[in-house]
Parts: structure tokens; C-alpha cells; sequence
């Protein structure tokens, strides 16, 4: 058998649970907790494949990163009802009834750009397209708010 | 801010029901400590008495495969098992076990130990024999003493053939104790 440099799943798991958790508050709130069991579960369909363990850290919060842009995409397919308390809103919904008007894709990377401070290789990875189309997308994106504002 | 044991516990038993482990492992307490137990897809492949986990988890890792988490669903029916051994009221294990990583030798040894029953001894000798192999009593006390599934796979019933315990990978006291447990310790001294 090769020598194994890659270590158990078990202390992988125990080194990076609270800093994935974290970063899921972060970019979901309170629909983290679901997150974080889908971004663990997706870690270990890969696991078996890696091939060093170099970066371990910056792989798993990038696939936290791409667990939350789904999420976020499936939020924006059923809307839910208005919400009562708009005090407490944070960012990005914010940001989602100012980018309302702009096209789809516009509108989708904008909001993961600024509102989740996804990258655009992230974004791009869940809008199903690349990394330049992801950024191409925010800039207009932007570019059209700033029109509309002046 | 930490994972709280809820959230913690759903991955674990989710990762296990999903069928992407290649071990789950998990504590056991028992009379004769915490156990390690750990199981693959194919059976139980590991229990050990040392109670300090990571050298063992890694050690599974190598051996089986990376994918090694403690869940403790998969384990429930070695514990059940366990608890009736232990408490007097089961004489045989039916629990299926992961072997293939041993050397052919050993599982041959290995798989003639399991035949030996509940309440009786062997000597590291007759197991050596009936492998053909008369000579390699030493080679079967190694098998013994790397048996990876212990109490499972009863070595702590081979002794010397002078009747002595001769030696135990958990320790002396507890050969004696899964001896006295299954009443053949005292009656090998009335003999």
C-alpha cells in the first residue's frame, strides 16, 4: 500500500468543524446548520481521492463556499414571505432588493460577490458557468446599479 | 463559538448511513475498560484497549482506507453483543469480521481460534498443530498477541501447556478476568 500522508477523515474533520461552521454563519446565518452537514458530507465523497494534504483548510471552506452559493440560489428560487423585522436583515438581503431589477445572472453575482464575499471561481462554480463569466456578470451587474442611481 | 454535540452527532450518523465510511470506530465501556471498536463495510476489523484514540484511527486510516470517523450507529451491534457476553448471557459471537488485511497464516490461525468455545482453553501448541504447523507455537503466540478483534476472537482462551496464562495484548488481569467470566479459569486450577 503507498504511504498515506493524507490523515484519518476523523482528525480532518475535528480540525476544520468550527472554522467551517464559522464561515457558514457567516454567509448563511441561520441556515448553517444545514450547510454544515452538507459541506462535511461532500468532503468526504472527495476525501478518498486527495492526493496530498497540502491546504486542507482552503479546501474545505471552499467547498463551504459553494454549499452556501447553492443555498443562496435555491433561497432565490422560492422566495420566502416578506419579512417583518427589517432591522435585523443582514447584508446581502439588503443588497438582494437593491440588485432586484437587474437580469438574473447580473443580479445572482453581484449578490454572492458582494453580499457573500464569494469568490468568482465560487460563484461562477454554482451559477454553472466560469470564473471570467462570473466576474463579467458582477461588474455589469454593477455597472448598471451605479446607472440607475445617478 | 464551537459545533454543538447535536449538529456534531447528525454529520457523524449521516456520514455512516450514507455508506461513505471506510471505518467507523466508536468507545465501548465494558468490565475490562473502553474498548475501541471499529468496523468496515465487510465486519468488525478492530478492538483495542488502548483508550487513546488517535494513534489507533490513524493506524485504521492505513490500513483500510482514510475515511475513518467515529459514529456510533454502526457499533451498536458489537456493543449489544458485548453487554450479553458480558453479562453471562451470550456464549457466541455472531458478528461478522474484517480480516483480509491479515497475513494468510495468521487468519488461518485466527479462524481456527474462533472454534475454540465458550469455557474452555487451548494451548499455543494444539492451535499450532491443528494448522500444520506443530512447530510454530511462538508464531501463534504472535498471532495472539496482534489478534485484531480480541474477546471477538477468544485468544485470551490459548494458554501455555503448562496450564500458565503466558500473556495477554491487554494485560494478564484481563485474560483472567474473560476467563473467570467464562468459569473455565477455575476450573483449569482444580484440575
Amino acid at each position: 500500500m503507498a504511504p498515506v500522508s493524507i490523515p484519518s477523515f476523523e482528525s480532518f474533520y475535528e480540525a476544520n468543524q468550527d472554522a467551517v461552521l464559522r464561515e457558514l454563519r457567516r454567509l448563511l446565518g441561520r441556515d448553517a446548520e444545514d450547510a454544515y452537514q452538507e459541506t462535511f458530507l461532500r468532503a468526504l465523497r472527495g476525501y478518498g481521492r486527495l492526493r496530498n494534504a497540502d491546504n486542507l483548510r482552503a479546501w474545505v471552506l471552499t467547498i463551504a463556499r459553494r454549499v452556501a452559493a447553492d443555498h443562496y440560489r435555491r433561497r432565490e428560487a422560492t422566495p420566502e414571505p416578506a419579512e417583518p423585522e427589517r432591522d435585523s436583515r443582514p447584508a446581502y438581503a439588503e443588497l438582494g432588493d437593491l440588485a432586484e431589477e437587474l437580469p438574473r445572472k447580473e443580479r445572482a453575482a453581484v449578490v454572492l460577490r458582494y453580499g457573500y464575499d464569494l469568490s468568482y471561481a465560487a460563484i461562477g462554480a454554482a451559477l454553472g458557468s466560469s470564473e471570467d463569466a462570473a466576474r463579467q456578470a458582477a461588474s455589469s451587474g454593477v455597472r448598471r446599479l451605479r446607472r440607475r442611481m445617478q | 463559538m464551537t459545533v454543538s454535540p447535536t449538529l456534531d452527532k447528525r454529520f457523524r450518523e449521516a456520514a455512516a448511513a450514507a455508506g461513505l465510511l471506510d471505518v467507523a470506530y466508536d468507545l465501548a465501556e465494558t468490565p475490562v475498560g473502553m474498548l475501541l471498536v471499529a468496523t468496515t463495510g465487510r465486519g468488525v476489523c478492530r478492538i483495542s484497549y488502548d483508550p487513546q484514540p488517535e494513534r489507533e484511527v490513524e493506524s485504521l486510516a492505513r490500513t483500510f482506507g482514510v475515511r475513518v470517523l467515529r459514529a456510533a450507529r454502526p457499533i451498536d451491534p458489537v456493543r449489544h453483543q458485548l453487554d450479553e457476553y458480558f453479562d453471562g448471557k451470550r456464549t457466541e459471537f455472531e458478528l461478522p469480521l474484517d480480516l483480509r488485511h491479515q497475513a494468510p497464516f495468521s487468519r488461518d490461525v485466527l479462524k481456527r481460534l474462533a472454534r475454540v468455545p465458550y469455557g474452555q482453553v487451548t494451548t499455543y501448541g494444539t492451535l499450532a498443530a491443528e494448522a500444520h504447523r506443530p512447530k510454530a507455537a511462538r508464531a501463534v503466540g504472535v498471532v495472539m498477541n496482534r489478534n485484531p478483534v480480541p474477546i471477538v476472537l477468544p485468544c485470551h482462551r490459548v494458554v501455555g501447556a503448562s496450564g500458565s496464562l503466558v500473556g495477554y495484548a491487554g494485560g494478564l488481569d484481563r485474560k483472567q478476568l474473560l476467563l473467570e467470566l467464562e468459569g473455565s479459569l477455575q476450573r483449569r486450577l482444580d484440575v
